[in-house]
């Protein structure tokens, strides 16, 4: 190989696989998902197909399952980004000076991300939230209360719940590992000028960690707006609509009643959400590179 | 920054007692599990629930019976360690001319790779399912460990880019100028100098690989199924089961906790793709 050509097209060639592969990842689903969502095409009923324009999305928009679904995948976005941000910091700013034991709590803190979405969904279906013998209703019973019956009478709530619970390590990690970037020497000269915790949480700790926040919420935004499993494995969308996000709504269409037209009309509003998240958080990590 | 040891002061005291607290608090519901795989169904469901207990193996070796654990299991190690493989070797090549012989266009082409993980899965579950099925891959491993490959392919380009890019071009100019070829410089000089990040890229892809659900869960059955659709069978089973369900959990997750303990620092990297270090 010449010296001249080397640098041209050898690394084309050995980025070739990975971009290709993208490429196809993207745009093949992509274009068929939008052509699916222009025909007729319902798995039960292979004969009936044709054309039929934008009825699928009228007819995924005006599904009485579609505004709560809306709402749903809303709240659920909202209030785990808050939680587990809220708490994160917490978490963050509580293990950041050394204690005993420290490196031990630190592990036992972030292990429940690590842990398959079924295994803590089911953990907390069956274990925590059973209203007979699960120990959230033994501690109510210890204390005198009508124990709850979580998952039905406050599906969206315990589905918040699970979904926090697995997502708060993520955002403890991020901000241990954005704290231990900061600037120790200022931060002990803050102290020497007497400067109150709530001081240099206000003007040193928040404003370090701004840029930590923003990236966690962006990517929780992204991940969440896909939460699946832990819906398909406790409540099934159920009661009725009360835990069904768009996600699951989609799958509903799709596998359960075999709607891949309606279904697909629906993949591409999902997708048209999470490029909105997706435009901050590329513009975000892009200024990064430079 | 451990400069001393810490001085036990009563706020020292405090913040200690509180930030074991929470951690117990938080960390209660994992370690729960783990101490119901080893009680009978009885004592699982027993009212106050028992913390002392006398030990018992048995809910393994019944998981393993009943429902084929070592099945789920294999199917699990193979689409993440193939996946992984796949993974390293479509996207090693591809950070390996990033890096070295940036153009251009290499960082558009890395925003670009960024933007296809921002895809909802669910966006794509239409045609994946029908691409499967008329190929006779539904519930194969093929199809998993090819889709597993390619959700993290854009992880593995980054993480695998950021970690070759700290490494002195230099040195692999002098390799080639004593006329070591491509493969020889890459095995030779790149291998051992990038050895670090290849593995901690390895790592979590096969975190992200072993916990993968969707997937899982929309395209596989009985004979492709993973550790995770073999738990939600679990959902809504008959009879005395919860012992058995934390046996098989804990089955599931205790190797790929103690992995992501150790890949903590490269998962925050990878997962918001260098923007926190």
């Amino acid at each position: 190989m010449s010296q001249k050509t080397a640098p041209r097209t050898l690394p084309r060639l050995l980025q070739a696989p990975a971009v290709i592969s993208l490429l196809l990842w993207m745009i093949v689903p992509l274009v068929m998902t939008i052509y699916f969502s222009t025909i007729r095409f319902n798995l039960m009923q292979p004969d009936n197909t044709g054309f039929i324009g934008l009825e699928n999305y009228e007819y995924f928009i005006t599904d009485p399952s579609f505004w709560p679904a809306v709402l749903n995948t809303m709240l659920l976005l909202g209030w785990v980004i808050v939680i587990t941000v809220v708490l994160g910091l917490f978490l963050g700013l509580i293990t950041d000076a050394p204690f005993p034991g420290r490196g031990i709590a630190r592990v036992l803190l972030i292990s429940p991300f690590f842990v398959m979405p079924t295994v803590n969904a089911l953990l907390w279906k069956h274990m925590m939230m059973n209203p007979v013998y699960g120990v959230l209703a033994q501690v109510w019973i210890f204390f005198g209360a009508e124990p709850v019956n979580w998952l039905t009478d406050y599906p969206l709530f315990s589905i918040i719940l699970i979904v926090s619970w697995q997502w708060l390590p993520f955002a403890a990690l991020i901000f241990i590992t954005a704290l231990q970037s900061m600037d120790r020497e200022q931060l002990e000269a803050a102290r020497m000028d007497g400067a109150t915790y709530l001081q240099q949480l206000r003007y040193l700790y928040i404003p370090h960690l701004s840029r930590p926040i923003a990236v966690v919420v962006m990517i929780e935004m992204i991940f969440l707006l896909s939460v699946f499993a832990e819906i398909f494995t406790t409540t099934q969308g159920g009661p009725s609509d009360a835990s069904t996000n768009v996600t699951f709504l989609i799958f509903k269409q799709a596998l359960l009643d075999f709607d891949f037209g309606v279904a697909s009309a629906g993949a591409l509003f999902a997708v048209i959400i999470a490029n909105i998240a997706a435009v901050f958080l590329i513009r975000m990590v892009g200024k990064n590179l430079d | 920054m451990r400069h001393h040891r810490p001085t036990y002061t009563p706020a020292m005291i405090l913040r200690t007692l509180v930030a074991w607290s929470v951690t117990l608090f938080l960390f209660f519901p994992l370690g729960w599990m783990a101490l119901t795989a080893f009680k009978t169904e009885l004592q699982a469901i027993a009212v106050p629930p028992l913390v002392l207990f006398e030990p018992t193996l048995e809910n393994f070796t019944i998981v393993q019976e009943r429902s084929d654990y070592m099945h789920y299991a294999l199917n699990s190690l193979i689409t993440s360690i193939g996946s992984t493989i796949l993974g390293l070797a479509i996207a090693a090549p591809a950070a390996y001319a990033m890096a070295f012989y940036p153009s251009k266009a290499t960082k558009d082409v890395l925003m670009w790779m960024l933007s296809t993980k921002m895809m909802p899965a669910v966006g794509a579950l239409m045609p994946i399912y029908v691409l499967a099925q008329s190929s006779n891959m539904l519930d194969s491993l093929t199809a998993l460990v090819i889709i597993f490959t390619l959700a993290n392919l854009p992880i593995m380009v980054w993480m695998l880019y950021a970690g070759f890019k700290d490494i002195p071009k230099e040195i692999l100019d002098a390799a080639r100028m004593d006329g070591a070829t491509l493969w020889q410089e890459a095995r030779m000089v790149l291998l051992p100098l990038a050895i670090g990040t290849i593995a901690s890229t390895g790592l979590l892809c096969l975190v992200l690989s072993w916990n993968e659900a969707f997937w899982s869960l929309t395209l596989t059955a009985a004979k492709a199924g993973t550790l995770a659709a073999l738990i939600a069978q679990y959902s809504s089973p008959e009879g005395l089961f919860w012992a058995k369900l934390s046996a098989a959990s804990l089955m599931a997750i205790a190797p790929i906790v103690v992995f992501g303990w150790f890949s903590q620092k490269q998962l925050v990297q990878g997962l918001t793709f260098g923007a926190v270090k």
